[in-house]
């Protein structure tokens, strides 16, 4: 058996299920949080692989295209690195008695059932599944959103799991009306909904309910994208929740709904006859942008405010696949995945910030890089780059979605670029206070793992310096695809 | 007979309309439960209804799970909560009962002038079906959006949910019904068991996203 005989996609899927079960089933946080990241790794080796064993043809249940490979390799990475930084956060919380070690094996259980819901949503070729896997994912985030047990956790739970339930049903009834517009052409039965067969097809079916069904799925989805005005649930669920979560959430789970946007909206381009997807994505995500922005001011923790943040980045991205065309699909795609490791660096940094200075309130972190010099200015960077600044990828990726949308339409340009500005006074104006002044608080070195923040940083960096022509090439390939 | 099939499953779908509507306007949370559990007990015989003339003989787990988990089970165990937690009976509303139930006609005729409009292609056995379970949809989430008691958002949810199934049921041949029926199951078995463990009570339970922020960690 040659390597190339080789199918990476069960071990995708079933790494994290045997892992999960053996998580749930194992004493000792040490040896559980070693065995979480070890099971993360080879979640994500088996996804590398993906990239080199020729594709198996679409079956009807698993699809692997250019596009979800994307999602998938990004999806596993940033997994294995919060792994990481989760074993020193646990460690510290075990240490300091806020979660027991029944928690944390329900905790790692949890994790590793994500990740399997998450892998499931990329990779199934059915929209039933899909919806499914989404649903899935959800329920293991609301349970640890709600790990602390504190009234505000309990709260935040709550809502993000009413609110999600709301949005995921929505995305159901959405896929009820796809399945109902295809049904006469696809004729009766699971091949209709087989996303590689609605594509094919998706020229004959009938425009009229397609706009309906589009419309469910973008509220539906589009509340766990967290955009405006449905994303109520995302700063409490970022701000209760462990940090290592907080940092999956924003980095990987927000990625997962947009995906299901974008496979339903390449549907929709598909059919010449459908309304255009374009200005709902763009208004939504304009909406997310500027609204996040202005939000940000306001934050007094400094969870949320990168929650808001989230929220604001999103935004973009949408706002580039609405836009559309090759360059303004390349510059959301980079965006997406610049994004997911600087938000999960700057979680990592977050959560050690937390730590060392027992609180989350903006107002009692002071003077991070005297008192922790190595966390403050890793927080620092991440800040900066999410900001925008260059060399980082994220620089590059938001100025193509301004140059390409400026080819399009200048109105629309400057509205996005007066979004940018105004979360980039907020973000300089927060980090200011953050790491310079007298310090607070506690001064204790800080025992944690920097290895994952500075490794996600570095790469941000290459991506903003140098990208190779590969990866470019691959990039511009999905974007083809996404039309 | 191809008639009779249509009226009595479109009898059923009707009911179900009507049944939300009653439980739009009920002041008090026990009456709410069983409305409720009638409102499942019907989707239930529309399931199974379904399930006979389409001659798909896995809907009828979905019937099962409907009439027995929905209609019983639920039921039950919010009954108890109610009782050990001892929370108001009489339910809060957000919104006057006049307004909601005007609203509730309003969406009603907004679904069915919309999906009758839109889905003039498709059989039509699906389409009438498909106007009453978006109306129910509807109905679920006004219920939701108007009620203050986290009980009565999870009976909202679960006249939501009727609407879901009553659709991917009314659609012939839609693959993955009982999967989805399942799911939701243990969604809301997980809601269920979030109230009694959590204690939410009316300090913090409602979808109304100001209300809700009433708390937000970053106001002092």
């Amino acid at each position: 058996m040659t390597i190339f005989d080789f199918n990476p996609l069960p071990f995708v899927l079933m790494v994290p299920v045997v892992s999960a079960v053996l998580l749930a089933l194992l004493p000792g946080y040490k040896t559980t949080a070693w065995l979480n990241m070890l099971a993360s790794l080879i979640t994500f080796l088996a996804s590398l692989v993906l990239f080199i064993v020729p594709r198996p043809d679409p079956g009807q249940y698993l699809l692997v295209d250019d596009l979800n490979i994307v999602f998938i390799v990004l999806n596993t990475f940033v997994g294995f690195t919060a792994a990481m930084f989760s074993a020193s956060y646990i460690g510290h919380e075990i240490e300091i008695k806020r979660l027991s070690s029944k928690n944390v094996r329900f905790y790692h259980a949890m994790y590793q059932l994500m990740m399997f819901g998450m892998n499931l949503a990329l990779v199934s070729n059915n929209i039933g599944i899909m919806w499914v896997a989404v649903e899935f994912a959800t329920l293991t985030t609301v349970m640890m959103v709600g790990l602390y047990r504190t009234p505000e956790a309990l709260e935040a739970a709550w809502k993000y799991f009413i609110l999600g339930s709301v949005g995921i049903s929505l995305a159901l009834f959405g896929t009820i009306l796809v399945y109902v517009t295809a049904q006469p052409v696809l004729g009766e039965g699971p091949p209709s909904m087989v996303w590689t067969n609605l594509l094919s097809r998706a020229s004959d079916f009938d425009p009229s309910l397609l706009n309906l069904a589009f419309v469910f799925l973008l509220m539906g989805y589009g509340t766990k994208v967290g955009l405006a005005p449905l994303h109520a649930w995302l700063p409490d669920a970022h701000a209760e929740g462990p940090t290592p979560i907080s940092a999956v959430l924003s980095g990987l789970l927000l990625n997962v709904a947009l995906y299901a946007v974008l496979r339903f909206k390449m549907l929709m381009t598909a059919n010449p006859d459908a309304l255009a997807p374009e200005p709902l994505m763009i208004s939504m995500g304009l909406l997310s942008l500027i609204f996040a922005a202005f939000m940000l001011y306001r934050r007094r923790d400094i969870k949320r405010l990168f929650a808001y943040s989230s929220i604001e980045h999103m935004g973009i991205i949408v706002f580039a696949f609405g836009v559309g065309g090759p360059l303004a699909n390349f510059a959301g795609l980079l965006h997406m995945v610049m994004h997911s490791l600087t938000k999960s660096s700057i979680f990592f940094a977050v959560g050690h910030v937390a730590q060392v200075k027992g609180s989350q309130k903006l107002s009692e972190i002071r003077g991070l890089t005297q008192s922790h010099p190595i966390l403050g200015w890793g927080l620092a960077l991440g800040v900066l780059s999410i900001a925008g600044m260059p060399p980082f990828g994220v620089f590059m990726s938001e100025f193509l979605v301004v140059s390409s949308t400026f080819a399009k339409s200048p109105i629309l340009a400057l509205l996005l670029v007066f979004g940018l500005l105004v979360a980039f006074g907020a973000l300089v104006l927060r980090l200011t206070g953050l790491i310079f002044g007298e310090p607070t608080g506690n001064s204790k070195p800080a025992e944690g793992s920097f290895i994952p923040l500075y490794a996600l940083l570095a790469l941000v960096v290459i991506a903003g310096v140098f990208m190779p022509g590969s990866i470019v090439s691959w990039f511009q390939s999905v974007a083809r695809l996404l039309g | 007979m191809e008639k009779l099939a249509f009226d009595i499953s479109h009898l059923l779908a009707g009911s179900l309309v009507m049944i939300s509507f009653l439980m739009i306007y009920q002041e008090r949370l026990y009456s709410l439960l069983n409305i409720f559990a009638i409102h499942a007990v019907i989707l239930a015989m529309a399931v199974a209804w379904q399930a006979y003339t389409q001659d798909a003989c896995h809907l009828y787990v979905t019937a099962a799970i409907a009439l027995f988990f929905k209609g019983m089970i639920i039921p039950a165990a919010l009954h108890r909560i109610i009782q050990k937690l001892g929370i108001h009976r009489e339910v809060e509303q957000a919104v006057g009962v006049g307004a909601t139930m005007l609203t509730g006609i309003g969406l009603v005729a907004l679904s069915i002038v919309l999906v009758l409009d839109l889905t003039a292609s498709a059989a039509s056995f699906a389409r009438e079906d498909l106007a009453f379970a978006l109306s129910l949809v509807l109905l679920g989430l006004l219920m939701m959006v108007t009620r203050r008691n986290a009980v009565s958002q999870v009976v909202g949810f679960m006249s939501l949910e009727n609407g879901l199934i009553l659709a991917a049921t009314g659609v012939t041949g839609m693959p993955l019904v009982v999967e989805i029926s399942v799911a939701f199951s243990v969604l809301i078995a997980f809601v269920v068991i979030g109230v009694f463990l959590f204690r939410i009570r009316e300090r913090f339970d409602t979808v109304d996203v100001s209300a809700l922020d009433g708390f937000r960690g970053d106001r002092q």
